[in-house]
C-alpha cells in the first residue's frame, strides 16, 4: 500500500523523484479516508509550489481537503485527466492518480521526508 | 449532552459490514459502507437499505388526539382521516419558527404515529407536553396499552424500543414482496399498513427520503437485525449510510432540519407553504404564518447548481460582489456529476435562472438558481 521507492509526508502526500523532477500525489491512506474523490482543484503549469503550503484542493462527497506541497519548485506538468476522471485518485493513487510534476529547487530537501516504513508507522498510529 | 453516543439496535450489523461510523444527532451512525457514490447509485438503479433507527417515534392517542395535533401541527390532519394515511407536516412556534418537520401516520382509531428528527426528540416532546390539553398522560419509552380513559390524550415516546429501516429504490417493493409472501399488497404512497416481514410483525410505511419508490419498516428493536439481514440477503439490496441518504435527499430538494430550516425560519420562506393548512382553523403559529403569507417573505430557500467544485454548508453566496446568503445544504450530486446546494436568498434573486456566485475556499464559482428537484426522473416520478 506504500511503495518503498516513494517518499512521504505527514499530510499524506507522496513524492516520486527522477533527477530534479518530483511527481506528487496523495497516498492510499489519504484516498481511503476521503472516500470517492469527485473533484480535484490543481494549479497551472509554471506556478511555484512552496514546501508546507497548499497547492490545491481535493473533494470527496463528504469532505474537502487541502493538498500540501512537500517540496519547493516550479510546476512543469499537471494531471489534467483528473478533471474528467477524479476517481482515478482512488483507483490508482500512485500511478494514474498523480497530481503535479515539479522541477525541484533543491533535491536535498527530500532527505527530510518519510520513508515508506516510517510513513506506514505514522498512519498506523493515526488510525 | 456529553454522554457517550447512543447506538441503534443495528450497531453490530454495521460493524460486521465494515461501515465507517460517525457521530450524528447523538448517535453513532454509519456514514458509508462501500462508498457514498456507489450506495447512492444503487438506490437510484436498484435498492438500498438504511438504518434510520436514530429517528424519534412518538405515538399520540386518545379521544383528544385529533384536536391536539390539529392545533399544534401546520398541515390539515383532516386530509389523513382515512385509516393508514400519512402526511408530511411541521410543528411551529407562535412566530411561525419551525421547531421540527415530521411525518404523521394515522395508525389507528384515535391513534397517530409521529416520526421526528433524532436531534429534536427532547425539544419536540417538551413542546408537545407544554401544548397538551389537561389530563394528558406522558408514557416514555415503555410499552403502553391503548387506554383512552386515562386522559384526553396520551403521548408515548417509543423511540428507544423501535427500529426504523428504510428500503428504497426501484427494486424495493419487489424485494419486500418476497419477504411478506403472496397475498400482501403494499400500502399506497404515503400510507402505512401492518405486515409480516420474514415472519416478523412490522409496520410498513410507503414513505422515504430518497425520491425513489420504497418503504420505511418500523419494527421492535429486538427484531431489527432479522429484518435487516433478510433484506440484505437479496443481491438487489445494498447497505447505505447517512452519506448517501444526504446526497439522495438533496438531489430531490427535500429539506433537512438544521440545514434548510430551524427555529429562525418560517414555512413560507422555507418553501413549505404547501404543508400549512389554509382553512383548518387556528393552530400554533397560524397567525404569524398568515401575516408572512400576506406580506410575502423577504427571503426564500432556493436550489443552486454550481459550475464546478462542491458547495458546502456555510459557504457565502454572492451577487454583484455582495454577500446575499449562505449555502444551507450542499453536496456533490452523484446522478448529475455536479455540485448542488440550497440557500436562502432575497426574493428578488430567487427566480429560476438567476446567476449568483458561491465563494468556495480557494475560488469563486458561478452558480444558477434552479427549482428542485435537481433530479427530475426517478421511480417515483
Amino acid at each position: 500500500m506504500y511503495p518503498s521507492d516513494l517518499k512521504y509526508d505527514k499530510e499524506h502526500e507522496w513524492v516520486r523523484v527522477d533527477g530534479d523532477i518530483a511527481v506528487i500525489g496523495i497516498t492510499h491512506f489519504a484516498q481511503d479516508q476521503l472516500g470517492e474523490v469527485v473533484y480535484v482543484d490543481l494549479p497551472s503549469e509554471g506556478d511555484s509550489v512552496v514546501a508546507g503550503e497548499t497547492f490545491g484542493e481535493i473533494e470527496s462527497v463528504k469532505s474537502v481537503s487541502e493538498l500540501y506541497s512537500p517540496v519547493n519548485g516550479e510546476i512543469v506538468k499537471v494531471n489534467d485527466a483528473l478533471g474528467d476522471a477524479p476517481e482515478t485518485v482512488n483507483e490508482d493513487p500512485y500511478g494514474e492518480g498523480w497530481m503535479i510534476e515539479v522541477k525541484l529547487a533543491d533535491a536535498a530537501e527530500l532527505d527530510a521526508m518519510l520513508s515508506a516504513e516510517e510513513y506506514e508507522a505514522f498512519v498506523t498510529e493515526e488510525a | 449532552m456529553t454522554d457517550r453516543l447512543a447506538r441503534t439496535p443495528l450497531h453490530e450489523e454495521h460493524l460486521a459490514l465494515g461501515a465507517r461510523m460517525v457521530p450524528f444527532a447523538g448517535f453513532e451512525m454509519p456514514v458509508h459502507y462501500a462508498g457514498i457514490v456507489e450506495e447512492h447509485k444503487a438506490v437510484r438503479s436498484s435498492a438500498g437499505v438504511f438504518d434510520v433507527s436514530h429517528m424519534a417515534q412518538f405515538r399520540v392517542f386518545g379521544f383528544g388526539a385529533f384536536d391536539f395535533l390539529q392545533g399544534v401541527l401546520t398541515n390539515d390532519l383532516r386530509k389523513i382521516s382515512e385509516l393508514g394515511a400519512a402526511q408530511y407536516t411541521l410543528m411551529c412556534d407562535e412566530d411561525g419558527g419551525i421547531i421540527d418537520d415530521l411525518i404523521v401516520y394515522h395508525t389507528g382509531d384515535l391513534e397517530y404515529l409521529i416520526i421526528a428528527n433524532a436531534a429534536n426528540r427532547e425539544v419536540d416532546l417538551d413542546w408537545l407536553r407544554s401544548r397538551c390539553p389537561a389530563g394528558t398522560t406522558i408514557v416514555d419509552g415503555v410499552e403502553c396499552e391503548h387506554r383512552p380513559d386515562a386522559g384526553l390524550v396520551e403521548l408515548a415516546d417509543e423511540s428507544d424500543r423501535t427500529a426504523l429501516i428504510a428500503l428504497q429504490g426501484p427494486a424495493a417493493l419487489e424485494v419486500l414482496g418476497e419477504l411478506t409472501g403472496p397475498g400482501w399488497e403494499p400500502p399506497a404512497r404515503f400510507h402505512i399498513a401492518e405486515a409480516l416481514v420474514d415472519t416478523v410483525p412490522a409496520l410498513i410505511a410507503r414513505t422515504g427520503y430518497t425520491g425513489e419508490d420504497g418503504v420505511e419498516i418500523l419494527c421492535h428493536a429486538q427484531t431489527a437485525s432479522r429484518i435487516w439481514r433478510a433484506l440484505l440477503s437479496f443481491a438487489e439490496v445494498t447497505p447505505c449510510g447517512l452519506g448517501a441518504r444526504d446526497t439522495l435527499r438533496l438531489e430531490m430538494g427535500y429539506h433537512l432540519y438544521g440545514n434548510d430550516m430551524d427555529r429562525g425560519v418560517d414555512p413560507v420562506s422555507a418553501g413549505l407553504g404547501w404543508v400549512v393548512g389554509k382553512d383548518k382553523g387556528p393552530f400554533v403559529g397560524s397567525e404569524a404564518i398568515a401575516r408572512i403569507r400576506e406580506s410575502g417573505p423577504s427571503r426564500r430557500l432556493v436550489g443552486l447548481r454550481v459550475d464546478e467544485g462542491v458547495p458546502r454548508p456555510g459557504y457565502p453566496v454572492l451577487h454583484e460582489g455582495e454577500e446575499v446568503g449562505k449555502v444551507a445544504s450542499g453536496t456533490f450530486s452523484p446522478t448529475l456529476g455536479v455540485g448542488i446546494a440550497t440557500a436562502y436568498l432575497p426574493v428578488e434573486l430567487a427566480g429560476e435562472g438567476t446567476g449568483v456566485v458561491v465563494a468556495m475556499r480557494r475560488r469563486e464559482v458561478p452558480a444558477t438558481v434552479e427549482k428542485p428537484p435537481f433530479v427530475k426522473s426517478t421511480s417515483l416520478s
